[in-house]
């Protein structure tokens, strides 16, 4: 093996210091071609008989991109149609330094083994290292060296092909003096719109190319239309000395000229500026960070409430803006005003690919169209397709390329189409998409760590476990759930005393750390239930099987085995990795009647009646130590079983054997959180649920009072009990109300990194420790407390990341957003079904209670569907009712009728299809009979509206 | 981006090595002709210079005496010039201290001290040129110099460090390796019986990838004693040939 040397130098900034690096060149890299007989190479990634047609390129041939065609249009190599792709080191090396989203999903296509993508280490290879020659800029001599890499390439595979006609490789850049030096070195060279466009067979590639500079010209005016951004360099001098404010540009939903930028202060304290005008707003979209200076405090003002939609399809230009603008500043009110400040410069742009329709263009033939998102926060984006009737009336996703300052939108390029709108396969994919819910298929490289089949297990496995199979083991779960985690045993020993186990899917075990499928399941997090449709946070082979404890089948556990007098006494806790046998799976139903019947005397029966008699011990004890029990209504579809369409609607059901699994569950994870605790108490993965501050209980205060019930709110325990004796005679929906209301006054429940935080109350609950062991096939917190535990109990060997309260405190955080993403999403899923429901329903007059009181409208919350609607009182085309809204009652004066708090109502139920992107349920009001506002019982108006869904 | 990517998904490293490779080796043996032994060793971009003098007998105070065997006396320091910044004290700092103590572990492990009692040997080593592995250098090149000075050993020490990335262990760091936050390892083996003698780690690592790298470094030290036995026969031939003549 020869290595020669040559001496790299560079210099860096910081005090120009001189770094000598070694950089031995090498002559055993690869072409990674098949057709080469030369390269002595194991395996290759490259074809011998590339598949891409061109009318450019008749021949076969490998396609070799520059850094910029890689940055720029990575949606389109992402594409299956394009293959046999050559990526450079040096191009590899640029696109980590400049963008490290698009080097994460470059790499994710070369992992990928049906793209054939090859990267080849030119730098290290001996015949196509280049040296910087003196004057030449960097970026020079990296289009030098792919320029003599694809020279070498071409060469080479000329050399090794002897009979058909000789592969060839095709350098692609957009840079016109690379191109142009290149044909010289008799290269076969293209610009990517080019090479695209000559792709046969596939003209929806063409529409994905992001734009080009010299594109963005002819698409606009010339004329001006946004001040200039600040280069970066001011915009740090200006946040250093105070001018310039940074923070996190969040557009209002309701008014496109209108937004607010959130500025983390020092410590706990952040403020808000308000942003008004299309001038001041300077091309911000939702999410970026930005640099804003803030107004002479007489051009403050106050945020409107004016609603706008940007309606701006026809008039491009800006002269009716302006007026909208002026009467946007008339409407401020003097007293509220608030710092009011413009964007001088982007720090970051956050841009993802967004969801929408698309808004042909009036002119048939024209190939520029705007974009509407789904999402209201984020303007209208102008893209370019010749596809624009093909694509009228589906769901789209958009990337913005760039916001050039002449133009009213961002310019953006198609990336694919979802489906038709209003389809449930694609509403589905956008609100995944819109909620940031990975949900690909998992990639070549995940599933490649998935165990091999026929799985058993083997004596290795076996080192460190307890066989527990002869014990009597079954699980309770709700019907039709297939990733069974957890089950449960009871028995009674000799000395009398009860010996209960808590057996959870030993996930970590198929889970190693740090390998493709580990960071897979970090990254999603959970696993995301939407009606009808699940999406899995580890593989199906291991959620659906190899880890569900499924019945009559030997599986992996990690056990929590406890024994426990009959007063229900923990009188001794212990850990093991086991083997079981689950002997059922059992559904809550199943259990239930099994526990009421008593001619069964079968073992199952036994457990599980021992298991109920100890849950309702221990239900009490919780409950009396001030565990809170709140309610929110949660409905179930029954789906058709053919068209997957909801025929009826029912809300979930609570029996004995739920609230039993529930308890031991429980248990379980305070009896983890407690040794993974003591074990580690600086990594320890734990979970809190924060005290709420009595400011939020206002409502609930207000809302018992004005039905003459006293509701105590200092301890968790007081509330507990003084919820449950809350009670109005003839009105037994009260308590139930009540509790939906406590429910939303409570915060949200997080995970945490013990080492990070002293509060680790938990405050629904009341314990003072909690984690969460149960459910490993869909939480990766509950992975990470396996391995915890694992490792506590030597069973398992630890990871350097493990025990980084830094990583952890990181990887909480993601988790506990992934989590609140699937549960908007999971509601998301549960409002699109309703209006299916709705909509095959047609229109339904349905009995409500009032649950909140708001200035213009109030809430009503229908019991029977578990179903939230807003009755407003003021529309666009009627005139508006008299309405005075007392804030101490709450309540409503409409007219001549009072609204109060949990007063019963009854509505009309229709579905408002009126705007595509947005449907959404509608209610109005029928009794009480209010003349003016309320409709008669029969339906009217709503009917006109139904034709245009079905379109 | 933050960071240098220590070892692509192709399997090099920065410098375009693979992970089990050593970088270049050149030395020569008997530079200096007033010094018992001496040798000069570049790996890579670390040169280093050994100097041995002795066995002689003991200088300075007489308690220092063994009656069973010889003193061994070393020094390391570094050449102001050896880095990219300039240093101020070549010796006698603690990192410099410490190092010698190590040197005189390994070298007290390693040399036939007890031929000769009552005596002392210094072995003095310089790095003229640091880019990592500083102390693996040194005991290579220190290891020629007393071969040259033709003081028996037991056999050659071999030394070499080793870092762990992506799983992986990484042969003989140079300095952008070392920096980048690798928990790194230095082992000097006397390869023929595999003892060690000397194995000195500062970083953090876990206890479970601890043998995988001791493995390594093992594995890089016979590859280095390779060398380090070409360089001494070659070394011979070139100072036999004239004498034959």
């Amino acid at each position: 093996m020869l290595k020669s040397k040559t001496f790299v130098k560079k210099t860096r900034s910081g005090g120009v210091m001189k770094i000598v690096r070694e950089h031995y060149l090498r002559d055993d890299i690869w072409c990674g071609s098949e057709v080469c007989t030369e390269c002595k190479q194991e395996s290759t990634a490259l074809q011998r008989d590339p598949c891409m047609e061109s009318n450019l390129c008749s021949y076969p041939h490998y396609v070799i991109p520059d850094t910029n065609v890689v940055l720029h249009q990575i949606d389109v190599l992402e594409d299956q149609v394009i293959r046999n792709v050559i990526i450079l080191q040096t191009v590899l090396a640029e696109v980590r330094h400049r963008s490290a989203p698009i080097y994460k999903r470059l790499k994710d296509i070369v992992h990928e083994k049906e793209k054939n993508f090859y990267t080849f280490t030119n730098e290290h290879h001996r015949e196509t290292f280049i040296e910087r020659e003196p004057g030449e800029s960097a970026n020079d001599r990296n289009d030098r060296a792919i320029r003599v890499a694809a020279k070498w390439y071409s060469e080479h595979l000329k050399k090794s092909e002897s009979d058909t006609d000789p592969l060839k490789v095709v350098l692609l850049t957009n840079d016109q003096g690379n191109k142009q030096k290149a044909e010289e070195s008799g290269l076969l060279v293209y610009k990517c719109e080019e090479y695209i466009k000559s792709l046969i067979g596939n003209p929806e590639l063409v529409d994905r190319l992001a734009l080009s500079n010299d594109d963005k010209n002819d698409i606009t005016s010339s004329k001006v239309l946004f001040p200039e951004h600040l280069p970066l360099s001011r915009i740090q001098a200006g946040l250093k000395n105070g001018t310039f404010l940074q923070g996190t540009f969040r557009a209002s939903r309701d008014n496109y000229l209108e937004a607010t930028v959130f500025v983390q202060g020092e410590g706990e304290e952040s403020t808000e500026v308000l942003i008004q005008g299309l001038q001041n707003l300077n091309r911000s979209v939702y999410q970026d960070v930005v640099a804003v200076q803030l107004l002479p405090r007489d051009q403050w003002v106050a945020p409107s409430s004016v609603v706008l939609q940007d309606e701006g399809a026809a008039k491009d230009d800006n002269e009716e803006e302006g007026e909208e603008e002026k009467e946007l500043r008339v409407s401020a009110a003097e007293a509220a005003r608030k710092p009011t400040g413009r964007v001088v410069g982007i720090i970051k742009r956050n841009w993802r690919p967004f969801c929408g329709m698309l808004n042909a263009s009036i002119i048939k033939e024209s190939t520029r169209h705007l974009f509407t998102p789904a999402d209201r926060r984020i303007p209208r984006i102008r893209i370019e397709t010749r596809q624009a009737d093909a694509l009228a009336g589906q769901r789209i996703m958009v990337a913005i390329d760039g916001w050039p300052k002449h133009s009213r939108y961002p310019n953006g390029h198609f990336v694919r189409t979802l489906g038709s709108a209003g389809d449930k396969e694609t509403e589905q994919q956008v609100l995944l998409l819109e909620h940031d819910v990975p949900h690909q298929a998992f990639s070549q490289a995940v599933l490649s760590f998935l165990p091999t089949m026929p799985w058993e297990i083997t004596p290795e496995v076996m080192v460190n476990r307890e066989d527990l199979r002869s014990l009597t083991v079954c699980s309770v779960d709700p019907p039709g759930c297939t990733d069974i985690d957890d089950a449960l045993h009871c028995r009674e020993l000799d000395n009398g005393n009860l010996e209960v186990g808590v057996h959870i899917a030993d996930v970590s075990h198929f889970i190693r750390p740090g390998n493709a499928m580990d960071k897979e399941a970090a990254n999603r997090g959970t696993t995301v239930y939407l009606c009808g449709k699940r999406i899995d946070m580890v593989p199906e082979l291991l959620s659906s099987n190899l880890c569900s404890l499924r019945s009559n089948v030997e599986r992996l556990a990690f056990s929590c085995i406890w024994e426990i007098n009959h007063e229900a006494e923990i009188l001794k806790t212990r850990f093991t990795k086991s083997v079981i046998k689950s002997k059922a799976s059992l559904t809550y139903a199943e259990a239930q009647m099994r526990i009421d019947d008593t001619t069964q005397t079968d073992d199952i029966t036994k457990n599980l009646r021992g298991l109920n008699k100890l849950a309702k011990i221990l239900k009490k004890h919780r409950i009396l130590k001030g565990a809170l029990t709140l309610s929110s209504l949660e409905v179930r579809f029954h789906i058709d079983s053919e068209t997957h369409d909801p025929i009826d609607l029912q809300t979930k059901e609570l029996m004995e054997t739920n609230s039993m699994v529930e308890e031991f569950m429980l248990l379980a994870n305070i009896s983890v959180a407690q040794k993974i605790f003591d074990e580690f108490p600086d990594c320890a993965m734990l979970r809190k649920h924060p005290a709420p501050p009595p400011s939020n209980y206002d409502i609930l205060l207000k809302a018992a009072k004005s039905k003459a019930v006293e509701i105590h709110t200092d301890s968790a325990k007081a509330l507990a009990d003084s919820l449950d004796v809350a009670r109005v005679d003839g009105f037994p929906y009260f308590n139930t109300l009540l509790r939906i209301l406590a429910t939303r006054c409570m915060m949200q429940a997080v995970y945490f990194c013990s080492g990070m935080d002293s509060d680790f109350h938990h405050y629904g609950l009341a314990s003072p420790i909690y984690t969460h062991f149960t459910s490993p096939i869909r939480r990766y917190a509950d992975i990470i407390v396996h391995r915890l535990l694992a490792v506590a109990i030597a069973a398992d060997k630890t990871y350097p990341d493990l025990m980084d309260k830094q990583k952890q405190s990181a990887l909480s955080n993601n988790l506990n957003y992934r989590h609140k993403m699937s549960q908007y999403a999971q509601r998301a899923s549960v409002a699109f079904h309703t209006q299916l429901f709705f909509k095959s329903r047609g229109i339904l007059n349905e009995e409500g209670f009032v649950l909140f009181v708001r200035k213009n409208a109030i809430i009503v919350l229908i019991p029977k569907f578990g179903l939230e609607g807003t009755v407003f009182f003021d529309s666009k085309n009627k005139a508006a009712p008299n309405v005075v809204f007392d804030e101490e009652g709450p309540s409503l004066t409409v007219e001549q009728h009072i609204f109060h708090m949990f007063d019963r109502v009854t509505v009309t139920i229709s579905l408002d299809a009126s705007n595509i992107q947005h449907q959404k349920i509608r209610m109005s009001l029928i009794e009480p009979v209010i003349p003016g506002v309320s409709v008669s019982a029969p339906e009217v108006e709503p009917l006109a509206k139904k034709p245009r869904l079905d379109r | 981006m933050a960071g240098l990517e220590l070892l692509s998904d192709q399997g090099y490293r920065l410098d375009g090595r693979k992970a089990t490779e050593l970088r270049k080796f050149q030395a020569r043996m008997g530079v200096f002709a007033q010094a018992d032994g001496s040798a000069y060793l570049e790996q890579g971009n670390t040169k280093a210079l050994a100097v041995v003098y002795g066995p002689h007998e003991v200088r300075g105070s007489r308690s220092r005496i063994r009656h069973d065997r010889a003193v061994i006396n070393c020094q390391y320091s570094m050449a102001t010039f050896s880095t990219a910044e300039r240093k101020r004290r070549p010796h006698g700092d603690r990192k410099s201290t410490e190092m010698s103590l190590h040197l005189k572990q390994t070298f007290e492990a390693a040399v036939m001290t007890q031929l000769y009692p009552r005596s002392q040997i210094d072995i003095y080593v310089k790095i003229l040129q640091s880019d990592g592995g500083n102390y693996s250098v040194c005991v290579n090149a220190a290891t020629l110099a007393v071969i040259d000075a033709g003081i028996p050993m037991r056999d050659y020490v071999c030394a070499c460090t080793v870092g762990f990335v992506d799983e992986t262990p990484l042969a003989d760091l140079c300095y952008a390796e070392e920096g980048g936050g690798v928990s790194s390892l230095a082992l000097a083996l006397l390869p023929r019986g595999g003892q060690i003698a000397l194995l000195q780690m500062d970083a953090r690592l876990h206890q479970d990838h601890l043998e995988a790298l001791i493995e390594a470094a093992m594995t890089a030290c016979k590859g280095v004693s390779k060398v380090l036995d070409q360089v001494v026969r070659q070394h011979l031939q070139e100072a036999s040939v004239p004498s034959a003549e």
